[in-house]
């Protein structure tokens, strides 16, 4: 199972609702998947500061002063913002390689869930509403973003197991299914000079289209890769700085409902998550078909 | 006015159920508690909103009018049952239908009709993968194209295809017949084109003419089934294992 959304907005008057329209299309599929719950929201992009989303099991003792110390390690002021588990620390976009490695040496437990302009990715075990409120996603505006609520079936269920992965800046991936060659690509990867943080088959697709859009190749045809050098069922949708993604593989029995209208582009694992979006009812809803890369830009 | 009045007027409307205000499991347990010769025959389900196994397992000839999209399993096992869904339909909609009919005005999902041993299935749109999958008697008749894989390990029933069929048609069919208009991207292993003959026109013909299809004649269709070359293990291929 899982249940995957995305959201893309045409529509700016509708930035401030992203939040609350993607919690509510996420938690509509909350039965697809109990384990774990994540997603990431690409917000307005500012000139002046880059963002690191950062996690900790234990934040009271990770993120307190951290702010101070970070700012005088990398000598450039910092803020952090802290939500429950998670925190995002901003920082001028040139140092924010240097923020980020130093966080690793300053709290070797911190776990980075992603980096980059725009986006902030909060994920965590639990049900999709028990996430949502926990991060208050409802509140948050954005140009896009792409959800997850997980039923492990590759790797444990874990706040690292969860989706979304991110694995370059402003880059992030949900899956719905499974990959068979997952191993065998990581290795390649590895090779490359890509790191991972988990077992995770779907952090492999992340990396693999990093990894193809690092070599140069847009979002639609690092998504078209996939078809050809990953094995097993995926649905994927696929967030950039600016665009979404959408691929199946070619069997696609893993389930999509895609929707269009002047206002916005919309996924959901199903047609559920998609009926309380605003002028649903005159969308264009179709069925994304299988070996198909769909992707839009801003 | 009189109480019998009321009861009577009632008998002719249909019964609604609006499923923002009532549950799912609501709805499936007044339709299972009908009786044999009830006269509630006509029922009206609002708001279903994509909800899942809409109208499962109904054994009455009742008619049941479903006003927008519905999701996974929608008239599954139907038995003796009329269900239209003005809307699309999601996975298996119609799946392992004994008798009845199904008619879906937008398109289908996945597996639609999947395992169907009878009744009329009938998709005014498309149907996407693996439509009749398993198909076991079942007839479905769909105006639209099908995607891939559709009819796989299709037994009995007939399927028709107005538009165009997607890769792997009827792969390792049995004694199905497949009835394309349009054209199929590529056939399923074991599966060929088959002569029409005056039977197959006759039967095709019923088929339109009970799922409402106007203006088509059954001379426009292809007809594909097996090439019963997989009945028999044939030693020749045992490199293969």
């Amino acid at each position: 199972m899982c249940g995957i959304v995305g959201l893309f907005l045409k529509d700016k008057s509708l930035e401030p609702q992203l939040g609350a329209m993607l919690s509510q299309m996420l938690i509509s599929l909350s039965d697809r998947g109990p384990d774990s719950a994540g997603i990431a929201i690409y917000g307005a992009p500012s000139k002046n500061e880059a963002k690191i989303t950062i996690q900790s099991a234990k934040p009271d003792r990770d993120f307190r002063g951290l702010e101070a110390e970070l700012a005088k390690a990398i000598g450039t002021p910092v803020t952090i913002a802290v939500k429950s588990t998670h925190a995002v620390v901003r920082t001028t976009p040139a140092k924010i390689d240097e923020a980020r490695e130093t966080i690793q040496a300053l709290r070797p437990d911190i776990r980075i869930m992603g980096a980059g302009d725009v986006v902030e990715i909060y994920k965590e075990v639990g049900l999709p509403e028990a996430v949502v409120d926990r991060f208050d996603v409802r509140k948050m505006t954005g140009t896009h973003g792409i959800g997850h609520t997980r039923m492990a079936t590759e790797s444990a269920v874990t706040t690292m197991g969860a989706h979304p992965f991110s694995t370059g800046a402003d880059q992030c991936l949900v899956h719905n299914g499974s990959l068979s060659n997952h191993n065998n690509v990581r290795r390649e990867l590895i090779r490359e000079g890509m790191t991972f943080e988990t077992e995770n088959d779907t952090e492999v697709a992340a990396a693999y289209l990093s990894s193809q859009m690092a070599h140069g190749k847009n979002l639609g045809e690092a998504l078209e890769g996939t078809l050809s050098d990953l094995d097993g069922f995926f649905t994927f949708v696929v967030g950039t700085k600016n665009g979404f993604g959408v691929v199946r593989d070619p069997i696609a029995c893993k389930p999509a409902v895609m929707a269009e209208t002047d206002q916005y582009v919309a996924f959901g694992s199903e047609y559920r998550a998609l009926t309380k979006l605003p002028g649903i009812d005159n969308a264009r809803v179709w069925e994304p078909e299988p070996a198909t890369v769909y992707f839009w830009e801003h | 006015m009189p109480a019998t009045t009321l009861s009577k007027t009632a008998a002719h409307d249909p019964r609604v159920f609006d499923l923002d205000q009532s549950s799912l499991r609501e709805l499936n347990q007044a339709l299972h508690n009908l009786a044999p010769g009830s006269n509630e025959t006509a029922w009206e389900v609002l708001n279903p909103k994509g909800s899942h196994s809409v109208a499962v397992g109904v054994d009455q000839p009742v008619a049941i009018d479903v006003r927008g999209s519905v999701g996974y399993y929608c008239g599954g096992m139907n038995s003796g049952s009329t269900i239209t869904v003005h809307g699309s339909a999601g996975p298996g909609v119609g799946e392992n239908m004994m008798s009845g009919s199904i008619t879906i005005k937008g398109d289908a999902s996945q597996y639609a009709g999947a395992t169907g041993k009878g009744g009329l299935l009938v998709i005014e749109g498309n149907a996407s993968s693996r439509c009749g999958i398993s198909m076991k008697g079942i007839d479905i008749v769909v105006h639209g194209n099908i995607g891939h894989m559709s009819a796989f390990m299709a037994q009995s029933g007939n399927l028709v295809v107005l538009g165009d069929a997607g890769d792997a048609l009827g792969d390792s069919i049995y004694e199905a017949r497949l009835f394309v208009r349009g054209k199929v991207d590529s056939l399923g292993a074991d599966c060929i084109a088959k002569e029409m003959r005056a039977e197959h026109l006759e039967l095709l013909q019923g088929l339109l003419d009970r799922a409402g299809v106007t203006g088509v004649k059954p001379s426009e269709f292809k007809r594909y089934g097996s090439a019963r070359t997989l009945y028999n293990f044939n030693i020749d291929n045992a490199d293969a294992y």
